[in-house]
C-alpha cells in the first residue's frame, strides 16, 4: 500500500478493497462485519444495519442530487439484504459560504425519496466547516430495515443460480462524469438513482428464490461480481452481449477508454437467483419503468474459480477483472 | 457528437459474423505458410484491442504476436517522470497532462504520490482545457507536461499556437513528444550484448492508424523497401486488426513486403498536411531520445524550437530539475518486452510484485501498456 492515501483507493475496486482489509477489518474485526455483506445483519437476523457517506462532484446532476443519492444508496444497502428500510440518521457537514437555498432543495429531494421508502429520519446532526475544509456538501446516512427475507447472501451464490442485471449499466457514473467534465450529448443521459426496495418487495412477494443480491455502485457490475466469484468460491460466466448498455454510456466508455461494466449505478444491481425463476423474475423487474431492460447475464460455473470470465460473441473469452487505479481516460 | 453517430462508428467493426470470417480467411493463408510469423504491433492501442477481444484465442498456432515500444506513458523514463514530479511539488504550479500519466512512478513517486502530498496535479481531456485553467489562475505558472506520439503532438502546436497568439504568460511546456518510425528503425537496426540472437524476430507490423491520420502511411515505407518488412497501417476495433491480420498473411503467402493500408477510412499516404507544418514550425528533433527500458533512441523526441524558449518549462525551470540518469527497476524486463524479446508472463515479478495497482515497470503502468494488458484481461486464460 502507499504511504498516503491516493484518490484510487476510493475506487470500488482493488485498491480500496485492500485499504478497508489491511486497516478496518484488521482492526475491527468480528464476525458480522466479515461477511462483507452490503448491510450488517443483527438482532437475531431481524434486523439489517447499514451507513453510507456521499459526496459527489456536481452536486446537482442530470437524474438527482447528492440528497437523493444519500437516501437512494443506504437504502437500497438494506434492500438487498431483503429488508424494508424502516429508521434512518442524516449527518450533514456542510462547507461556510454554501448556499441555503441549495441545502433547502436537496433536504426536499431526500424527503421526497424517504416517502418512496416509506423510512423515516430520526436523529441526525449538522457540521458547518471553514471554507476549503470539504468540497461543499458532504453527507453521512445511516438505516435501519426490518429483514423480510433472511439468508440472502454474497458467500452462497451456487451453479444452482442465474445472474440477473435490473437495468442498463453504467448510467451514473458515465453521468457524472459528463455533468463534471462538461461534456454535451445530444440526447439524454441520465444517472439511475433510484430506491430499489419497490422492487425487491415484488420479487419477494411473487416468491422469486433470491440467494443474493447488491447493487452495483463503485467499481459496478464488475466489483459486484468479482465479490461474489470470491466470496462463494465459484466461476461467474458473463456474456459480454448479454449487458444492456445505453447507446449514451457506450458512447462515453469509447471515447474516454472506460468498461460499462466499471461504472457506477446508483439504481440498477445484481441478482443470483434459482435458475428456475430466473426468467420469471426478468419479466417482474422488466414492468418497473427503472428496470426494463433488465436480463439474464451470466451462469455460475466452476471453470475458474473466484473469477469471473467475460465470453465474446466470437468465442474469445477473458477475465473481467476488479477496476484498479482512478478512471482515467486514455490518452490515445 | 452525438451518441447515435458514435455507435455507428464502430457497430460493424465488432460485427461476430464479420470476424469469424476473417478468422477463417487468415486460417486458411495460415496453413499456406511453412513456417511461424511474428507480427508486431507497434502501438500498445492495438495491444489493447489484441487482449480485450481475445484476438489472439482466434488464430492459428503460427501467427505469434510481439508487442512493440508504442505507449507513451511505458515509455516514459523515471528521469522525464521526476522532472514533472519536481515542477508539480512547486507551490506556484498547476501541473497538467493526459490520463494515465499521474500513475506513473518516478524516483520520488508518482504524480499521484505528489497530489495526495499536496501537489495541484490534474489531468485533461485536451491540451486546450489548459487555457480555462490559466485564465482562472493568472498567479500559478500552468505546467503543460506533454507526452505522446504524432497522435497527440498536433494538440501540443495547437495550445502553443494560441498561447502565442494571444499574448498569455503563464502557460508553459514540458516536451515529451516522441515518434515512431525512428524506435521501430531501432528495433531492427541495434544489437545487443546480452541477447544471443538479438537478430530482429519482426516479420510484419501493424501500424497505428491514428498516427497515420496525422503523419500519413509514408513514415513507414522505409520498413518495405529497405528492409523488406511488410507493413499494414490498421485501426484499433477488432475488425480492423483480423482484416490487418489478413492482409499480411497473404502478402506472406506472395513473397511481398508492401506498405498496405486497412484503415482506409481516414488515413492517406501523406497524412494531415496542416498539423504536420504545424509540428514543423514549433517543434524539433532532439538527437536523443531516452525511452524506459530501451535507452537512448536516436532522433525519436521532439523537443520547442530554440525561438520558443520562453515557453519551455525545462528552460524556466532549469535550475530545480534534476538530470542524473537513473536506472530501471532490476527485476524489471520491460526493456526486453518493449523490444519484442519476451513476453509479459516470462517476467518474474509479473502478477505478483509488479501488478497496476503498484507497477514496477513502464509496461505494467499504462492501461496501453503489454503487461497491464496481459494482467487485465488474459493472465490465465
Amino acid at each position: 500500500m502507499t504511504k498516503n492515501i491516493v484518490l484510487a483507493q476510493g475506487n470500488g475496486g482493488q485498491e480500496n478493497a485492500e485499504l478497508i482489509s489491511k486497516i478496518f477489518y484488521k482492526h475491527f474485526k468480528n464476525e458480522i462485519l466479515e461477511k462483507s455483506e452490503d448491510a450488517a445483519i443483527i438482532d437475531g437476523g431481524r434486523l439489517a444495519f447499514t451507513t453510507d457517506s456521499f459526496t459527489v462532484s456536481p452536486i446537482f446532476f442530470d437524474g438527482g442530487d447528492i440528497g437523493k443519492l444519500s437516501i437512494c444508496g443506504t437504502c437500497n444497502d438494506l434492500a438487498m439484504m431483503g429488508a424494508k428500510p424502516a429508521y434512518m440518521t442524516c449527518a450533514v457537514i456542510v462547507e461556510e459560504g454554501f448556499s441555503i437555498d441549495d441545502l433547502e432543495k436537496i433536504v426536499r429531494s431526500m424527503k421526497k425519496e424517504l416517502e418512496v421508502n416509506q423510512a423515516l429520519i430520526v436523529c441526525g446532526d449538522t457540521k458547518v466547516v471553514p471554507r476549503g475544509s470539504v468540497d461543499k456538501i458532504f453527507i453521512n446516512t445511516t438505516g435501519v430495515g426490518i429483514v423480510q427475507k433472511s439468508g440472502i447472501s454474497s458467500n452462497c451464490v451456487s451453479e444452482a443460480d442465474t445472474i440477473i442485471i435490473s437495468n442498463q449499466i453504467g448510467r451514473h457514473g458515465a453521468t457524472i462524469f459528463a455533468n463534471r467534465e462538461g461534456m454535451e450529448f445530444s440526447s439524454a443521459l441520465q444517472s439511475d438513482c433510484t430506491s430499489l426496495w419497490p422492487l425487491v418487495e415484488k420479487l419477494l412477494s411473487e416468491g422469486i428464490r433470491i440467494t443474493a443480491m447488491r447493487d452495483a455502485t463503485r467499481g459496478g457490475v464488475a466489483a459486484v461480481l468479482n465479490e461474489w466469484a470470491k466470496q462463494s468460491a465459484v466461476c461467474i460466466e458473463v456474456q459480454e452481449e448479454s449487458l444492456p448498455v445505453s447507446d449514451e454510456v457506450r458512447g462515453i466508455c469509447e471515447i474516454l477508454g472506460f468498461e460499462a461494466y466499471n461504472l457506477a449505478n446508483e439504481g440498477t444491481f445484481v441478482l443470483a437467483v434459482k435458475s428456475e425463476d430466473a426468467a420469471k423474475a426478468v419479466a417482474i423487474l422488466q414492468e418497473f419503468e427503472e428496470a426494463r431492460y433488465a436480463s439474464i447475464i451470466a451462469d455460475v460455473t466452476h471453470q475458474y474459480d473466484g473469477r469471473v470470465v467475460l465470453l465474446s460473441a466470437w468465442g474469445s473469452k477473458r477475465f473481467m477483472d476488479l477496476p484498479t487505479g482512478e478512471l482515467l481516460p486514455r490518452i490515445c | 457528437m452525438s451518441s447515435l453517430e458514435l455507435k455507428d462508428l464502430y457497430d460493424g467493426f465488432r460485427d461476430p459474423d464479420v470476424i469469424k470470417g476473417y478468422q477463417k480467411l487468415i486460417a486458411a493463408e495460415a496453413k499456406k505458410l511453412d513456417r511461424n510469423v511474428n507480427i508486431m504491433e507497434v502501438c500498445g492501442g492495438h495491444t489493447h484491442t489484441i487482449m480485450k477481444y481475445g484476438l489472439t484465442q482466434l488464430l492459428p498456432e503460427n501467427i505469434n504476436f510481439i508487442h512493440g515500444p508504442g505507449c507513451p506513458v511505458c515509455i516514459m523514463p523515471k528521469e522525464r517522470v521526476d522532472h514533472a514530479y519536481v515542477l508539480a511539488m512547486q507551490p506556484d504550479v498547476i501541473l497538467l497532462t493526459l490520463g494515465d500519466m499521474i500513475k506513473v512512478p518516478g524516483s520520488h513517486g508518482s504524480l499521484q504520490d505528489a497530489r495526495a502530498k499536496g501537489a495541484d496535479v490534474r489531468y485533461v481531456y485536451s491540451p486546450m482545457d489548459a487555457l480555462k485553467i490559466a485564465e482562472e489562475n493568472s498567479d500559478k505558472k500552468i505546467v503543460f507536461f506533454a507526452i505522446g506520439f504524432e497522435t497527440t503532438t498536433p494538440m501540443t502546436a495547437a495550445l502553443l499556437d494560441v498561447v502565442i497568439k494571444r499574448g498569455i504568460n503563464n502557460i508553459f511546456f514540458h516536451i515529451n513528444h516522441v515518434t515512431v518510425p525512428e524506435v521501430m528503425k531501432e528495433l531492427i537496426d541495434s544489437r545487443d550484448e546480452h541477447v544471443n540472437s538479438y537478430d530482429h524476430r519482426i516479420d510484419a507490423f501493424i501500424g497505428p492508424s491514428h498516427v497515420s491520420v496525422i503523419s500519413g502511411s509514408k513514415i513507414y515505407e522505409l520498413f518495405s523497401i529497405e528492409y523488406h518488412i511488410p507493413v499494414v497501417v490498421a485501426g484499433f476495433e477488432p475488425v480492423d486488426v483480423m482484416e490487418a491480420i489478413y492482409m499480411m498473411m497473404k502478402q506472406f503467402n506472395e513473397g511481398r513486403s508492401d506498405l498496405e493500408i486497412q484503415y482506409k477510412r481516414l488515413v492517406t499516404p501523406e497524412g494531415n498536411l496542416k498539423a504536420q507544418a504545424l509540428i514543423e514550425h514549433y517543434f524539433e528533433k532532439v538527437s536523443l531520445f531516452k525511452w524506459r527500458g530501451m535507452g537512448n533512441v536516436p532522433n525519436s523526441g521532439l523537443k520547442l524550437r530554440d525561438e520558443f524558449a520562453a515557453y519551455d518549462a525545462e528552460v524556466l525551470f532549469e535550475n530545480i530539475l534534476p538530470y542524473d540518469e537513473i536506472d530501471d527497476h532490476k527485476l524489471c524486463i520491460c526493456g526486453d518486452i518493449l523490444r519484442g524479446f519476451a513476453k509479459p508472463q516470462e517476467c518474474s515479478v509479473f502478477g505478483t510484485a509488479c501488478k497496476p495497482s503498484s507497477p514496477l515497470g513502464s509496461c505494467m503502468v499504462s492501461s496501453e501498456g503489454a503487461c497491464a494488458a496481459y494482467y487485465k484481461y488474459g493472465n490465465l486464460i
